[in-house]
């Protein structure tokens, strides 16, 4: 064994603390190179993480434009509330969340469904409203609770609101949350900066149509925050521009009166300005309250919105399409005229039918009207001239007139997703079809055209803008329901021009001879008992339009199920010669145009021009039970 | 006269007081202590009267230590050291688990953690065993040492606590190095170390395999594992050469760092005092080390040099892991930045270690006399 020796000993250890101090001093070394890399080499790049780490960019939303009528009435605005959002994927198990959240707020099964619906449409990182419009008592319960609810935050919000709920609701449209198909639309103008803060997107109407001038430019915050996301202080502040406002074309109390006068039925009604297109008023009844889209609806309440067989959400001005019946007359009168297929004077015996092929096309009246001229079939509204007519100008010929008149094509007004309706000629039904056999146009479907039954099919709309081409002597305007758009931040308006489409260089006497007939229609003809003792000279004009098809046989209204009764309709302008307001009104299934649709016609004339409201406030019940009696 | 009676009463109080103390290790000590509050106040301020507390109890059990002669700790070292190992054991059969890991000891009036002891009875009790060796340690003495190490650092890691396993283990594996194990079996100790590596990667925790994989490519997993990671090299990085300013890192101030009063302190010491900060610490403990092992050179026994130069050289580990995770150039184990962070069970470890290297300084001449 070999004995230690003491120096020998310590020489060896004092080596090796020589050598742990240099390992110490090597590595002290080691971690200075760490800091002179991270302190000064990449000194710049740490600090733009850590600036990017403190200061964070928050979109401020701007306040969505206002929407007013010509008048400056609002129709749609903003306000501010507290909404109560949980963000899914930091909330845990939500339905235990909300359970809790349901102990100190109330949250109603509808705030379940409606906050379910947006869960499936939306993706679980995106912070989505579970109540909307908390009172204060309300915000300052759950902030005393807010510990035991991560993921769930109380913000400040703007919401539309439309004041008038379902009132004007076509026309105005709703923003919902925004989707994938949005974002699609948002990227493609390059917004998708201007839109980060933005949750909501025009859907339907003007708030579609009009999205990227009504959303306004998004202000920004910088801000401070901390590891938890939350603000600190503010550094820098860009304020929003609010969206511009739109100034509508429409008159809402004509629109209100309009409305009104429908009372329980369905329908639509369409008054242009004739000399520039403006649209002045458009119902689609039944509407729906577009506030309900505005926090994301329920599930109930789409359903029903969607299966109600009254389908409120179809915009009937636009989207219905609707044989014009015994309105289609005028244009009809006008096209033989235009044509030289008829004289003015030019009379038929009407023996109340007209023989076709060995096919008797019957008249309204048993017996007929006698020796019937231009002016009288129109007032009396006789068919046989009409299937003679029809007859005699042959299918194509017709179409290309009403063609020319706007019928069968989209109009342009500022509102997507217009029908285009049916305009049958030879060619539509070529396309329409396929079989060879159904494909040909038999000499036989002219007659009933002549009247406007067959496969005419026309939106209200179109059948308004044909009735204000002729008030305006033949010149059409593209109709539209935005006056103008106000910037913002210069206050310039942006007029949208009354656009003529197109002068169709009617002769005048030939105008004047249709004129004169409708003149004729209110004073002496179908619609006169409408039009007793108006303080104005109106030209007008009935119509009832066959839903279904009574081969030859008789049929009576009563005795027949709401939904398979005729429509109603009614084209009307005035005052006669000078006209500034024309119209089209449809009832479904509503009868006879004279009794259904020609007194809601009178009430919006009687407004318009004299500024007379109906004497009793229309209540929905009353008007429905003057309509069908 | 009374006046001057107790002037000079307080006065051989003080003397005695210090007397057993180190003027430059307090000195240097002293100013660590002092930066830890200055850091601590922009860290975590309602944590300083606590820190200050533990640093009172710290400096106390360092004052009792340096004057315990090294040769009654010698006697202390098997009966701590078994006493360590039974409480590892009584650990890992009725510990209390916190955060996934046993680690800590209910004993009834207080929760202890017995592997915190372990870093200074490993050295103490291997330091002994080679004293007892009188010839020249051979290869079969350093084998028992190593099975008297493994077993608590086995224990330690299984609860787990990679941290104080690699302590520990460091701590134990200096005593075998200053006690002169050779270079020969120490380098084939490393190859064979890095041959086993691939078993050892098996062996580990998932969250432990997570930090390694992290401390690579921290980007990877920027809001899980790689989140401390990345946040501390940003708040070093983003301080610059001369830092923020106190109190004023953003990193810091906004609760980006995570642990920020404990593990990961140094990242706010270093974003608010930049290079030059980290170049004051740097010197400070190469200061403090480089007295620890002037301390152990001139060590009258070979219990007390080596228990000196393990002690300093724990310190050493301290700081470099610490300093070392926290830029990012080592994985993410649970060590503290020595007499910085806060928490008051490894400052009082590491002023027993002080303690012990002022009470081998006071006694270097003693025993050859």
């Amino acid at each position: 064994m070999e004995f230690k020796n003491p120096q020998e000993e310590l020489g060896r250890f004092r080596s090796r603390i020589a050598v742990a101090g240099g390992f110490v001093l090597v590595c002290f070394m080691l971690l200075f190179a760490r800091f002179l890399w991270l302190q000064i080499v990449q000194h710049d790049y740490y600090q733009t993480r850590a600036e990017d780490n403190r200061i964070s960019l928050v979109p401020i939303v701007p306040n969505r434009g206002l929407i007013v009528d010509r008048n400056g009435a609002v129709l749609a605005r903003n306000y501010s509330a507290y909404t109560l959002e949980i963000t899914p994927a930091r909330a845990g198990d939500l339905e235990k969340t909300i359970d809790g959240l349901a102990t100190i707020i109330e949250i109603e099964a509808k705030d379940r469904r409606r906050f379910k619906k947006l869960m499936d449409e939306s993706k679980s990182f995106e912070t989505l409203p579970i109540r909307t419009r908390l009172s204060d008592e309300e915000v300052a319960r759950f902030i005393a609770h807010r510990y035991r609810f991560p993921g769930v935050e109380i913000k400040a919000r703007l919401f539309r609101q439309y004041p008038g709920g379902a009132f004007a609701s076509h026309i105005l449209g709703y923003i919902g949350r925004i989707t994938d198909r949005d974002l699609e639309k948002i990227e493609a103008r390059e917004e998708d900066a201007n839109y980060r803060g933005t949750d909501h997107f025009g859907k339907t109407g003007l708030e579609q149509r009009y999205e990227f001038d009504l959303h306004g430019i998004s202000g920004h915050e910088q801000v401070e925050v901390d590891a938890g996301g939350r603000a600190v202080r503010t550094l820098t502040h860009t304020p929003p521009v609010a969206g511009n406002q739109l100034t509508l074309t429409i008159d809402a109390e004509l629109q209100r009166i309009a409305e009104h006068a429908f009372g329980d039925r369905k329908g639509s009604l369409v008054a242009i300005e004739p000399a520039s297109g403006g649209i002045l008023a458009m119902v689609s009844v039944p509407n729906y309250d577009p506030n309900l889209f505005v926090d994301g609806i329920d599930s109930q309440n789409w359903r029903e919105l969607n299966e109600s067989p009254d389908k409120p959400m179809v915009n009937r001005a636009l989207n219905g399409a609707y044989p014009p019946g015994s309105t289609f007359k005028p244009f009809m009168a006008l096209a033989a005229l235009e044509l030289g297929k008829r004289r003015p004077e030019q009379a038929i015996s009407d023996p109340g039918f007209f023989n076709f092929g060995g096919h008797h096309f019957r008249d309204d009246k048993k017996g007929g009207h006698g020796m019937v001229d231009m002016y009288k079939s129109i007032v009396h509204s006789c068919d046989t001239y009409y299937y003679m007519l029809a007859n005699d100008m042959g299918i194509d010929n017709i179409a290309a007139f009403m063609g020319r008149l706007g019928l069968g094509q989209r109009t342009g007004i500022d509102i997507d997703g217009e029908s285009e309706g049916v305009l049958p000629s030879q060619e539509w039904k070529k396309k329409r079809f396929r079989k060879p056999e159904q494909q040909k146009w038999y000499a036989g479907e002219t007659i009933s055209i002549g009247i406007g039954q067959g496969y005419n099919a026309y939106t209200p709309i179109q059948l308004a803008q044909a009735t204000a081409t002729l008030a305006n002597n033949g010149v059409m305007f593209r109709p539209h329901l935005v006056k103008y758009v106000t910037d913002t931040r210069s206050g310039d308006k942006r007029l949208i021009e009354p656009e003529p489409l197109r002068n169709l260089q009617l002769k005048p006497e030939h105008v004047e001879v249709i004129r004169n007939a409708m003149i004729g229609v209110n004073k002496e003809g179908t619609g006169a008992r409408a039009f007793a003792g108006a303080e104005y000279v109106s030209a007008g004009k009935t119509g009832t339009a066959q839903v279904f098809s009574y081969k030859g046989a008789e049929h009576k209204t009563e005795s027949m199920a709401a939904h398979l009764r005729d429509h109603a309709l009614f084209i009307a302008f005035a005052p006669a010669d000078k006209p500034t307001i024309a119209l089209a009104v449809l009832v479904e299934n509503g009868g006879f145009g004279a009794q259904a649709a020609a007194p809601i016609a009178r009430q919006v004339l009687d407004y318009y021009l004299l500024g007379r409201k109906p004497k009793a406030p229309a209540l929905p019940d009353e008007a429905a039970a003057e309509g069908d009696g | 006269m009374n006046r001057g009676i107790g002037l000079a009463t307080l006065r051989e109080w003080w003397r005695k007081l210090v007397a057993p103390l180190d003027g430059p290790l307090m000195l240097i000590a002293g100013l660590l202590l002092l930066l830890a509050i200055g850091i601590m106040a922009s860290a975590s301020p309602e944590r300083i009267n606590a820190q200050l507390i533990n640093m009172t109890v710290a400096l106390v059990v360092m004052r009792i230590l340096a004057q315990i002669p090294p040769q009654r700790l010698m006697h202390l070292a098997v009966p701590i050291y078994v006493a360590g190992v039974l409480l590892l054991v009584a650990v890992a059969l009725f510990g209390d688990v916190s955060k996934g890991a046993r680690r800590w000891l209910n004993l009834g009036f207080m929760r202890a953690q017995p592997s915190e002891l372990m870093k200074i009875a490993m050295p103490l009790l291997l330091a002994w065993f080679f004293q007892k060796r009188e010839a020249m340690p051979r290869l079969r003495d350093y084998a028992v040492a190593a099975i008297l190490l493994l077993l608590p650092v086995g224990l330690i890691a299984r609860q787990p606590d990679l941290g104080t396993a690699i302590l520990v283990l460091a701590a134990g594996f200096y005593v075998i190095f200053f006690a002169g194990l050779s270079w020969k079996i120490m380098i084939g100790m490393a190859v064979a170390a890095v041959a086993a590596a691939p078993l050892a990667w098996n062996l580990l925790h998932d969250y432990q395999r997570h930090r390694i994989l992290t401390l690579f490519d921290p980007e990877k997993d920027p809001l899980g594992k790689g989140f401390h990671i990345i946040q501390s090299t940003i708040a070093i990085g983003s301080g610059g050469i001369f830092g923020k300013g106190w109190k004023s890192g953003t990193q810091a101030q906004l609760e980006f760092i995570p642990e920020r009063h404990t593990d990961f302190i140094f990242a706010v010491f270093s974003e608010e005092f930049g290079l030059f900060g980290n170049l004051v610490l740097l010197a400070l403990y190469a200061l403090l080390i480089g007295r620890g092992l002037m301390i152990a050179a001139n060590a009258a026994t070979l219990f007390s040099r080596l228990l000196a130069g393990a002690v300093t050289m724990i310190f050493f580990t301290y700081a470099f892991v610490n300093m070392g995770m926290v830029s990012g150039i080592l994985p993410v184990v649970g060590v503290p930045l020595p007499l910085i962070s806060y928490g008051g069970t490894a400052l009082v470890t590491l002023f027993i270690g002080i303690g012990i290297l002022m009470s081998i300084h006071g006694n270097r001449m003693l025993v050859q006399k």
